[in-house]
């Protein structure tokens, strides 16, 4: 049987449920809000109608070089990410479908060098990149964000690889299929989804890592949230432009991560919530 | 042999991402360890020596050292309280049927995708200014005289921030286990006679409390590592109000180029994830089985 819910209680409800949601999400609200007003608007008072100024967002392009950290930021992104699953899929694979007795503490080893607080290594890795002139650059802050998300990266996948049933492998051998049919014709549709679940939620963590993207860059290679960090102290009181920047760093990774609310879980908790 | 084909294969493919986490584990918390006992510093590069463990003993009895420890135990504590708390709380009412409940969710969600710095700065200048925020706008409508948070309560705020960003992880992990339970067991009770109050101690709370026990752990790694928010709020301060052991090693490495005592910072910033890591680790180890 169903519970019976009337309409006046869902109505409740809703009310209740909207009134958080709308309260959590202000801040946001507000600061696409504030990204629409021009700066004399911006410090007036209190107003949710903006006169829906875009001057602050050619601003922000025109002044502040804006383009420069957002293509950094796509580049260290997605080059992390990718390079992660160049070395994570394999790995994942393997453990997924030869497992051995040693696969578990493996895995859990892996996990365990995500647990390194990064302060901790702050000093190495600093002096590292300041010796070798990795300093700055893009390709130095993509290994890194690179090792940061793998632990993660391999877990993923080895949880979704671990659902695609064995049994099939082992018809599409008796059917006489080689590992090279094997791979492209049976594993590989069954592993997409997977994968690109995987992908999108590494491009989000690695697009907002703040900490290292902070220590080690300056100005060539420093992605958004570097960039927002250092607009903090000269731009004080500009702030359409400030929400302006704001909006144009945090829209891409917004959207993607509305649709990938179920891969948060499943990354973030490595399976241990589903 | 086919199957011995296919071990040494795996090996294989397993090699590239075991070795390169290996050097990325070994190598750098090696580095740390030396350092902590040299008397090294940057701005004095030729004259590093051997210092024993002056360093421990210098960034340990430091009074900002027991600052930042008590900080970096009220910023995760704090955090948690309100994030685990409200979680349940929100997650138990958008489970209820709503209308337009896919978008409360996205809403509720959103914070979690602000990356630090932006989320920082939005509180900082927007919410919380001491002259143009919206707290000093509602503060004046109702006749009061607006608050300088950062200046009167900067830890406090730093903990309301991060909270904010950490709220829709809770909720979003607390809501997932609650759909996972057993609705005809409910429905059960429910005929049975069982009050909503009992419902929720016997049946809801024993499932929550695995996802309750991810959150915090999984949680509080990240607390630990709490950084840009103070970065571009409070700068640590005033004086090591705001000082989380994160920031205060960071200070000691970045500002005062003391290489030894920041290496010396990170070992017991070591030492702290990894009590918290072994009991994720075992919350985690069930679920492989």
């Amino acid at each position: 049987m169903a519970r019976a819910v009337t309409t006046r209680t869902k109505i409740g409800y809703t009310i209740a449920a909207w009134a958080v949601a709308l309260v959590i999400f202000f801040p946001i609200l507000y600061t696409i809000i504030t990204s629409l007003k021009t700066e004399q608007e911006a410090i007036s008072g209190f107003s949710l109608i903006p006169s829906f100024s875009t001057q602050s967002f050619s601003d922000v392009q025109s002044q502040n070089n804006y383009w420069r950290p957002f293509t950094n930021s796509v580049i260290l992104a997605v080059g992390s990410t990718l390079l992660a699953l160049v070395v994570a899929i394999p790995a994942a694979w393997a453990m997924a479908f030869s497992p051995t007795k040693r696969t578990k503490d493996i895995l859990m080893w892996m996990l365990s060098t995500k647990m390194m607080p990064a302060v901790a290594v702050l000093v190495p890795i600093y002096l590292i990149f300041l010796r070798t002139g990795l300093m700055d650059t893009r390709i130095g802050l993509t290994i890194l964000l690179m090792l940061i998300n793998l632990p993660i990266v391999v877990w993923m996948l080895y949880t979704y690889f671990r659902e695609i049933p064995g049994e099939i492998l082992e018809a599409a051998r008796m059917d006489g299929a080689s590992l090279r049919d094997e791979i492209i014709h049976v594993l590989t549709p069954m592993a997409v989804p997977g994968i690109a679940s995987t992908l999108l939620l590494n491009v989000i963590l690695a697009w907002n890592e703040a900490f290292w993207t902070i220590q080690l860059t300056t100005t060539n290679a420093a992605p958004l949230s570097a960039f927002i960090a250092s607009f903090s102290s000269p731009q004080g009181l500009f702030w359409a432009k400030l929400s302006a920047a704001s909006v144009m760093a945090i829209a891409p990774i917004l959207i993607l991560g509305w649709f990938s609310q179920k891969q948060l879980v499943r990354g973030l908790t490595f399976g241990a919530v589903k | 042999m086919a199957t011995r084909q296919t071990q040494s294969l795996a090996r294989l493919m397993r090699a590239p991402a075991i070795l390169l986490l290996l050097v990325w584990m070994v190598v750098p918390l090696a580095m740390t360890l030396y350092y902590s006992f040299l008397d090294y510093n940057l701005l004095n590069p030729g004259q590093t020596s051997w210092a024993g463990w002056f360093n421990y003993k210098f960034f340990y009895t430091d009074p900002a050292f027991f600052a930042a420890i008590g900080n970096t135990l009220l910023l995760v504590l704090g955090v948690l309280a309100i994030t685990v708390i409200g979680g349940v709380a929100i997650a138990l009412l958008i489970d209820r049927p709503i209308f337009g409940q896919g978008l409360v969710r996205i809403l509720i969600i959103s914070p979690f995708f602000v990356m630090p710095p932006v989320a920082a700065l939005i509180w900082k200048n927007m919410i919380m200014h001491p002259s143009y925020g919206v707290f000093a706008d509602v503060a004046r409508f109702f006749g009061a005289q607006p608050v300088d948070w950062f200046a009167q309560y900067p830890l406090m705020s730093i903990i309301l921030i991060v909270a904010w960003q950490w709220l829709p992880f809770a909720t979003l992990i607390l809501l997932t286990a609650l759909q996972s339970l057993d609705r005809e067991q409910i429905e059960a009770a429910e005929m049975d006679g069982a009050g909503a109050v009992n419902r929720f101690i016997h049946l809801v709370a024993p499932h929550m409390a695995r996802a309750v026990t991810v959150v915090i752990l999984i949680q509080t790694i990240f607390l630990l590592g709490v950084y840009a928010e103070i970065l571009v709020t409070t700068n640590g301060g005033p004086g090591y109000a705001s000082t989380n052991l994160t920031y205060l090693i960071y200070r000691a490495a970045r500002l005062n180029f003391d290489i030894g005592g920041a290496a010396a910072g990170g070992i017991i910033a070591v030492v702290l994830a990894n009590i918290v890591a072994i009991f994720l680790m075992r919350a985690v180890g069930k679920n492989l089985d």
